[in-house]
């Protein structure tokens, strides 16, 4: 897995290993841990300085689960991994866990460790600790619960912490304030810390020395500066070329590191392009939909509490074009997709398609017209794993369209199944794999591939690449514009991601608590935005570029979501006015009170 | 190469490898890796099974014990009901291969019996002097092969005028081993046809409730809370009490059967249910009914192929509870009767503590019935490790 691998973490530094998945990123932690799964053999030397008593000693060296190593697991080194939705136990309260560290690697008394644990919480970002104390992880967000991870890792105050893809699971926004966390703990208990991550953006801003590694050897390595300025390996090079960022040209490609060759001509015949056919595909008016969580109490106390997933959203896709749709998790965006699918039912609104065959209602359609819309629209996954069952072939998964929709025979269907295979650049032995045989990457590619088979006009594509690393995204994201641009398809493209969006968008919808709170076309948004949360997501992306580091000042430690932050232009707090789109013109809309005008939502 | 680390405190060299750079070498595969992922579903289970020893023997255990059932009539010595009045209660013999430091092959050494007046027990010696070779593909007692052809072939039968009773005789004189073998036919048919039943009960009512859900789902779990908290024993004898005295033995054991198998469904309905919960929310699922699947085929092509192979190895975990509950009916003498002959009929004749002390040979078929359920728990233990090859 790993081979010769030379690397240093300085007290007080940060260092940043950089790979993609299975690069072997995971392994080199994991035996610094002591943690390796029994099956792995490792040689060579790990040598841990404490900076508390000067002692040196080898980790490879201590018997593994013993006493050594045992007390310097949690207490000397710490890590926090990736994904804060498992790695609390959910049965027990957040404190207890925190203070267990304690209890193991301190003499403190029980109420020493409460006082300390509260401390730390503090200190990690919670506004109240002693509450927070006595909370179960379930009460806590994703990104609450990594601060939650983070102070248990630094309870004891380690030399050593090691992070892998802290942020990998998160939103950029609550990305920005754990980064914003990490680097302002690093530095006020002098730690040294080494942080693994696929994002160079997350690198550029947090490391002092930076090693790439691919395929578990070491590619390039140096202080930050060397590595981002004068990039030297092909490798590294790829990678910086493959993340997309918004100094972009209308019209310039990302490189991927592995480009697919598109060739969609013998996918289906060219289709005849209907004359006179309406511009607009799809028009979304008002939907609305509601969520309602009963409780009842064990002595017949009831309350129910309801959440609006979708509060009165309206949008319009032209044909042909990309609409992006931005928001953080729980901002409904993938209710919203839902929605138009016909996955779930909506509370209120209307959903029109026009493809030039006459109009249809989209939430009235039954039967034969529902079939027959499941034709024009569909559906791109983000989780390339659960989203491909795993007992078909290949062949099987993208034939079944086909099957279900009774299109010709087998033969004709085979054939069907290779012109795909052919679109999305696969090979056409690998009709008869099973989806555990591909990659993340490959898998989203098979995705698209099934979404295709019916010929459908609009495809939507639900965070396609956030479960994909950077170097495969660039891949996914490109090969999504190429077919768009072969086959003609109206894309809906959805991801929490702005820069993402930025590069595959013509116009772009950021979505909030529910609401499209700034709509309008691409260059507009990103040079013009005018909505306080459009302005959040923005400067919440990561960069890997040095001279654009993220701005901790202007990211609100709440969140960009929080509305008391907004001003009270855009904020329905205290006043019984309602909120709707103002437009500012040119097919900018932003959501502010019905009062201001576009003159006053521009200076502010 | 990679480069040699700076002295401490150093400033750290910009390194660069010379390695060069091909994209697509995390793509190339070994051969042995290419062979894991061009493997089907049921391939890679088998190899994730073959690598659980235990449940590999077990299975191969069981499949010889199914097989032997089938070829009963052919293995057995003697006939299930064959009596040696002159051998009542006569205690195993051992099979011998040298007669005075000569080899003459398996053999068995006749006896003979003598009355103890005073207290009534048969006292057997053995005859040193009468060698009695045992005989292989011989002609001995005559049967109708599954009730249809006439023959008198086994596989071995004692020496012409002699007896062979390798694990003992019982009180009418039958011998034990015989009949465990006719036995097992009863004991390990039960299972597979209670399991049957069981399992379709199981997935048509727990596929409904995980399925659809609503009131019905309700009903159905409200109705496995009740079974599951009746006591089974009673409720096995009350139902079993219902069967007509008048019913012949071949209808009582279908009975039995039934009763066994209708008790049994609830768990396998909760596990299909659950587990149709989770698939349920599978992204491939919402995927084939945004393509305009219908219900039939989503639950035939993805949610049943999903959960088949841990209803299998459910239903192989609970077979031995079908084979000791019937044991169990049997030897309270409320499940099938004689002449039908089961594992659990053959231990009734080893109720009472004095038979026990006497001729402890009759607890014979508790040995048959111990490695049945151990066989059974470990395939079953092996089958769920490998119901799931990608975890």
């Amino acid at each position: 897995m790993v081979k010769g691998v030379n690397l240093r973490v300085l007290p007080g530094k940060v260092t940043a290993l950089v790979g993609e998945s299975g690069s072997g990123k995971s392994v080199i932690s994991q035996s610094v841990m002591g943690i390796l799964p029994s099956t792995g053999r490792v040689s060579g030397k790990i040598l841990f300085t404490d900076p508390l008593d000067g002692k040196t000693t080898d980790i490879l060296q201590l018997p593994q689960d013993g006493e050594a190593i045992r007390s310097l697991r949690g207490s000397r080194m710490a890590k926090i991994f990736q994904e804060p939705m498992t790695s609390l136990s959910p049965l027990h309260t957040v404190g207890n866990q925190i203070s267990e560290v304690l209890d193991i690697h301190t003499e403190a008394t029980k109420d020493e460790r409460r006082a300390q644990t509260e401390e730390m919480l503090g200190l990690v970002g919670f506004s109240r600790p002693s509450r927070t104390y006595d909370m179960y992880p379930f009460e806590l967000s994703g990104g609450m619960r990594q601060r939650a991870m983070i102070a248990m890792a630094l309870i004891c105050r380690p030399a050593l912490l090691i992070a892998d893809e802290p942020t990998t699971a998160l939103d950029v926004t609550i990305q920005a304030q754990i980064l914003e966390l990490l680097r302002e703990l690093q530095h006020k208990l002098n730690m040294a810390m080494l942080l693994i991550t696929h994002d160079l953006g997350v690198v550029a801003n947090m490391a002092d020395e930076v090693v790439v590694i691919y395929h578990g050897e070491i590619m390039e390595a140096g202080p930050v500066d060397a590595i981002f300025r004068t990039p030297q390996h092909p490798y590294l090079k790829g990678l910086m070329a493959a993340v997309p960022h918004f100094d972009m040209k209308p019209g310039e490609r990302l490189k991927a590191l592995r480009e697919v060759p598109v060739n969609s001509d013998t996918l289906w015949a060219k289709k005849k392009q209907i004359e006179n056919a309406p511009d607009i595909l799809l028009s979304v008016r008002d939907l609305t939909k509601t969520y309602t969580t009963r409780k009842s109490g064990l002595f017949g106390g009831k309350g129910s509490t309801t959440v609006r997933a979708v509060d009165g959203v309206s949008f319009d896709i032209r044909r042909g074009e990309c609409l992006g749709l931005v928001g953080e998790s729980g901002s409904g965006k993938t209710t919203v997709s839902k929605i138009l699918m016909r996955a779930v039912t909506p509370d209120g609104g209307s959903v029109s398609f026009d493809d030039g065959h006459g109009r249809i209602d989209v939430l009235a359609a039954e039967g034969d017209a529902l079939m027959e819309l499941r034709t024009k629209i569909q559906m791109v996954f983000q989780d390339p794993v659960s989203s491909l069952s795993p007992r078909m072939t290949v062949q099987n998964i993208l034939s079944e369209p086909l099957e279900i929709h009774g299109r010709g025979d087998g033969a004709y269907r085979l054939e069907k199944v290779r012109a795909l295979m052919q679109a999305i650049g696969l090979d056409q032995r690998y009709l008869n794999r099973y989806p555990h045989s591909f990659s993340g990457g490959q898998r989203q590619r098979i995705g698209i591939a099934r979404s295709l088979a019916l010929g459908p006009q609009l495809l939507i594509c639900d965070e396609p690449v956030s479960a994909l690393d950077v170097s495969v995204q660039a891949q996914i994201l490109n090969l999504l514009k190429d077919l768009q641009k072969q086959l003609g398809l109206t894309y809906l493209f959805i991801s929490h991601n702005l820069a993402v969006v930025d590069y595959m968008a013509d116009r772009i919808a950021v979505m909030c608590g529910g609401r499209i709170v700034e709509i309008a076309p691409r260059e507009i948004i990103l040079r013009n935005p005018v909505h306080p949360y459009t302005r959040g997501l923005l400067a919440a992306v990561p960069f890997p570029d040095l001279d654009r580091p993220l701005d901790f000042e202007t990211l609100q430690a709440s969140g960009a979501s929080d509305q008391r932050a907004w001003g009270a232009q855009f904020s329905s707090d205290g006043s019984g006015e309602g909120l709707a789109p103002a437009d500012l013109g040119e097919g900018h809309l932003v959501l502010a009170r019905r009062s201001v005008d576009a003159r006053e939502l521009r200076s502010w | 190469m990679t480069a040699p680390l700076p002295s401490p405190g150093a400033p750290l060299q910009h390194y660069v490898s010379t390695a060069p750079f091909d994209p697509m070498s995390v793509e190339v595969m070994t051969d042995e890796q290419a062979k894991i992922h061009l493997a089907s579903q049921t391939r890679l289970m088998w190899w994730k099974f073959k690598r659980h020893k235990l449940a590999l023997a077990s299975g191969i255990f069981l499949l010889l014990l199914y097989g032997m059932i089938i070829i009963a009539e052919f293995l057995a010595p003697y006939n299930l009901h064959t009596r040696n009045v002159d051998f009542i209660h006569s205690p195993p013999q051992r099979v011998r291969l040298f007669h005075e430091g000569q080899f003459v092959g398996p053999f068995v050494y006749g006896r003979t019996m003598q009355l103890d007046l005073k207290t009534l027990k048969r006292n057997y010696t053995e005859n040193r002097k009468d060698v009695e070779p045992i005989r292989f593909f011989c002609r001995g007692d005559s049967y109708r092969f599954w009730g249809l052809v006439e023959s008198n072939i086994h596989l071995v039968c004692p020496a012409k005028d002699g007896q062979m009773f390798l694990l003992g005789t019982d009180r009418l004189g039958r011998d034990v081993l015989s009949r465990i073998i006719y036995g097992a036919r009863i004991s390990l048919s039960i299972g597979l046809i209670g399991i049957t039943i069981s399992f379709v009960l199981g997935i048509i009512i727990g596929g409904l409730a995980g399925y659809h859900g609503g009131l019905f789902d309700l009903l159905v779990q409200r109705v496995i809370e009740v079974l599951q908290s009746l006591p089974s024993l009673p409720l096995w004898m009350a139902l079993a009490a219902i069967m007509p005295v008048t019913w012949s033995p071949i209808l009582i054991y279908f009975g039995i059967t039934i009763i066994l198998g209708m008790l049994d469904w609830t768990g396998l309905a909760r596990s299909v249910r659950s587990k149709l919960l989770a698939l349920r929310e599978e992204d491939y699922v919402l995927a084939a009914q945004l393509m305009g699947a219908k219900s039939p085929r989503i639950i035939g092509r993805h949610l049943v192929p999903g959960f088949m192979s841990h209803l299998i190895a459910t239903a192989t975990i609970s077979i031995p509870g079908m084979i000791l509950g019937e044991t169990a009916l049997s030897f309270l003498g409320l499940g099938l009767r004689p002449p039908i002959t089961s594992w659990g009929i053959l231990l009734t004749e080893a109720r009472s503590v004095s038979v026990i002390a006497f001729y402890p040979w009759l607890l014979f078929p508790m040995i048959p019935v111990i490695l049945v359920i151990l066989a059974f728990n470990f395939l079953g233990d092996g089958l769920r490790d490998a119901a799931d090859p990608y975890r």
